[in-house]
């Protein structure tokens, strides 16, 4: 046994108890790039396939195009990711043995079971001009499946017992589908600079992007606020120094977003740093998980603190009879 | 309850009754729950560790009877633990911490004058809980992890596609993931002897009784009726340790006799089993999806009416 001091007081006692400073929880054993790589793919891939519904909606055949190439590389890199951090990749069909509700882990494997071939028919039609209505059928498809497969890695980290993970589940959606529009928009706001792009092809993504940098961040800050001391890991460390990193090129990226409308390069800069906000973003927060899952004080401290307050309450209700 | 085993009651209908959350969170019959018409009572362990003696036979016969690979040769300088804790190769774990506290001696009759300033040595045998609502289980994507008719919690090493999200479920650290294997790993209650009418392999070999298996009910009674005995001979930090069928994740199939806070044994104080916030998880994913769709729109619409098209 071992007791220890944190580094800094914060507001729960910062004195706790533990066994040798061992760990309380087994790591996570998912590793970098996959996961965090799956969770900013399922975003970026989400928020193109809305833009690429969109696109499609209001003639802006070159965004369309970019969108959907985009959301299908994405999809299946993402899937890809996920396989190859299977301890057992050639089961990976075991995933479709059952459906829970519980597990988010099953019900995202079957958005994705939906969302991939839609993305997939979408992209292969739009960049072969063949069979036009069933295009339009899948980009409709995919553009209603994509907001879920952004939104459901946040409940899929979230469902778990790693502090920073499952304390920040109520926001956590949030700040994914945020950081995922603000990625698709990055994305959408290059296939202005194509070829064939027209005045104004890009401005949706600009605004998706604008829209997705404020959400994320306005829902980050507040998770981080409200979970407290299990938040300390966001701001530390190397998830610390990831979210740091997102949140300057947010910063970057959405101003350039904002002030030069009219600066290929201006908009070209903006667009690939949005799309690396949204990655680094994920990345912290990956990070972030594991350290908070390392650390037996982001286990012990606040549920000690709940304890000791649920025996107080119980003593005074008995002092009172 | 169904120490009867009479009582038939199927999972879809517990749902309607008790709601959503019932199959979540809260006291119930897991085997009941998942709808196991006619089984046998639910089984457990009770660890009493104020008898355990460190001899780690648990350990070994645990090894020995499900073919537990070696998890390292190690010295970890940590009292006479050379385990660590529990893992995918580590089904029982004994803990040993070493402490000086002024406490009274669990035996008052040889009680010396200044007894309470001596060293005193703890050990527990820790284990899977069998949790009444199990993460693990919950979380487990491809149902290779099961409830068997005993209540207990089981993978299925021939389904298990290592994905790993049983791992970080738990809120115990249980369960992990056999590196190379790939596949998750976890005490089992030794299913296949239970089944035979026989106890598990730990507490079988265990010399004082500090381990001992049956149902859960009578666990249950023994456990308070030794924690009585305990505090009135003056041990007044004497706690069970997952055996309150209100706490976090409704009570453990395995729980525990401690004889100081649960963190000075490695394990966590107010342990809640993660999916119980699962139904506000879906809602509040639910919302941001449809927030992300109510975006996309947003953001076409400015562009066409802000005429830049």
């Amino acid at each position: 046994m071992s007791r220890r001091r944190a580094e800094q007081p914060v507001v729960p006692p910062a004195e706790f108890t533990s066994y040798y400073g061992k760990p309380i929880l087994n790591q996570p054993t998912w590793a970098s790039p996959d996961i965090p790589g799956y969770l900013f793919l399922g975003g970026l891939a989400g928020g193109a396939s809305l833009l690429a519904a969109g696109a499609d909606l209001t003639g802006r055949d070159v965004l369309g195009r970019t969108a959907k190439a985009g959301a299908l590389t994405a999809g299946l890199v993402s899937v890809a990711a996920l396989i190859h951090d299977l301890g057992r990749p050639a089961r990976f069909l075991n995933m479709m043995r059952v459906f829970k509700v519980t597990s988010p882990m099953s019900v995202g494997s079957w958005l994705l079971g939906g969302y991939v071939p839609a993305a997939g028919v979408a992209a292969v039609t739009a960049l072969t001009g063949r069979l036009p209505r069933l295009g339009a059928v899948a980009t409709a498809g995919a553009a209603v499946l994509g907001p879920g497969v952004a939104a459901y890695t946040a409940a899929l980290i979230s469902n778990t017992a790693v502090p920073a993970w499952h304390d920040g589940y109520p926001e956590m959606p949030f700040v994914f589908t945020g950081s995922g529009m603000m990625a698709a928009g990055g994305l959408g706001m290059l296939s202005g600079l194509l070829p064939g792009a027209g005045p104004g092809e890009a401005e949706p993504a600009r605004n998706l992007a604008l829209l997705g940098a404020a959400m994320e961040a306005a829902a980050f800050e507040r998770m981080e606020h409200r979970i407290g001391m299990v938040a300390e890991p966001y701001s530390r460390g190397r998830g610390g120094g990831y979210v740091k990193a997102g949140k300057a090129l947010a910063i970057l990226g959405a101003g350039g977003a904002a002030l030069s409308r009219r600066s290929p390069v201006a908009t070209a800069v903006s667009g690939v740093a949005l799309i690396l906000a949204s990655a680094a973003t994920r990345w912290g927060i990956f990070h972030a998980g594991l350290a908070s899952a390392a650390d037996p004080k982001y286990t012990v401290v606040p549920q000690r603190q709940r304890l000791n307050e649920r025996t107080l309450a119980a003593s005074r209700a008995l002092d009172a009879d | 309850m169904s120490a009867d085993g009479q009582r038939t009651v199927t999972w879809l209908p517990e749902i309607r009754r008790g709601g959503f959350r019932g199959a979540l969170y809260g006291d119930t019959d897991p085997a009941d729950l998942c709808g196991y018409p006619d089984h046998p009572p639910r089984m457990g362990f009770f660890t009493d560790t104020s008898v355990c003696i460190g001899c780690k036979a648990c350990e070994v016969a645990c090894k020995e009877w499900n073919g537990v690979p070696e998890d390292g040769l190690n010295l970890l300088g940590m009292s006479y633990d050379n385990t660590g804790g529990l893992g995918a190769d580590t089904w029982r774990h004994v803990a040993f911490i070493e402490q000086r506290k002024p406490v009274a001696a669990p035996d008052a009759g040889v009680a010396r004058e200044g007894a309470s300033d001596q060293l005193r040595w703890l050990m527990a045998a820790d284990v899977c809980k069998h949790c009444t609502h199990a993460a693990c289980l919950d979380a487990c994507p491809t149902g290779a992890l099961f409830r068997t008719e005993f209540g207990t919690v089981v993978v299925q090493e021939d389904i298990c596609n290592g994905c790993g999200y049983c791992v970080p479920a738990c809120p115990y650290g249980v369960i992990d993931q056999r590196k190379d294997d790939g596949r998750a790993w976890k005490c089992t209650l030794c299913y296949d002897r239970i089944g035979d009418g026989m106890e598990p392999a730990c507490a079988k070999a265990c010399p004082t009784d500090s381990i001992q298996f049956g149902p859960l009910d009578e666990l249950r009674e023994r456990a308070d009726a030794r924690l009585a005995q305990l505090h009135a001979a003056g041990v007044a930090d004497a706690q069970l340790y997952g055996r309150d069928p209100d706490d976090g994740v409704a009570g453990d199939g395995a729980f525990f006799l401690l004889l100081d806070e649960p963190e000075v044994y490695g394990l966590p104080p107010d342990p809640v089993v993660t999916t119980r916030d699962i139904p506000s998880m879906w809602r509040h994913v639910g919302t941001a999806a449809a927030v992300m769709a109510a975006g996309a729109v947003a953001a076409f619409a400015a562009a066409t009416l802000g005429g830049q098209r």
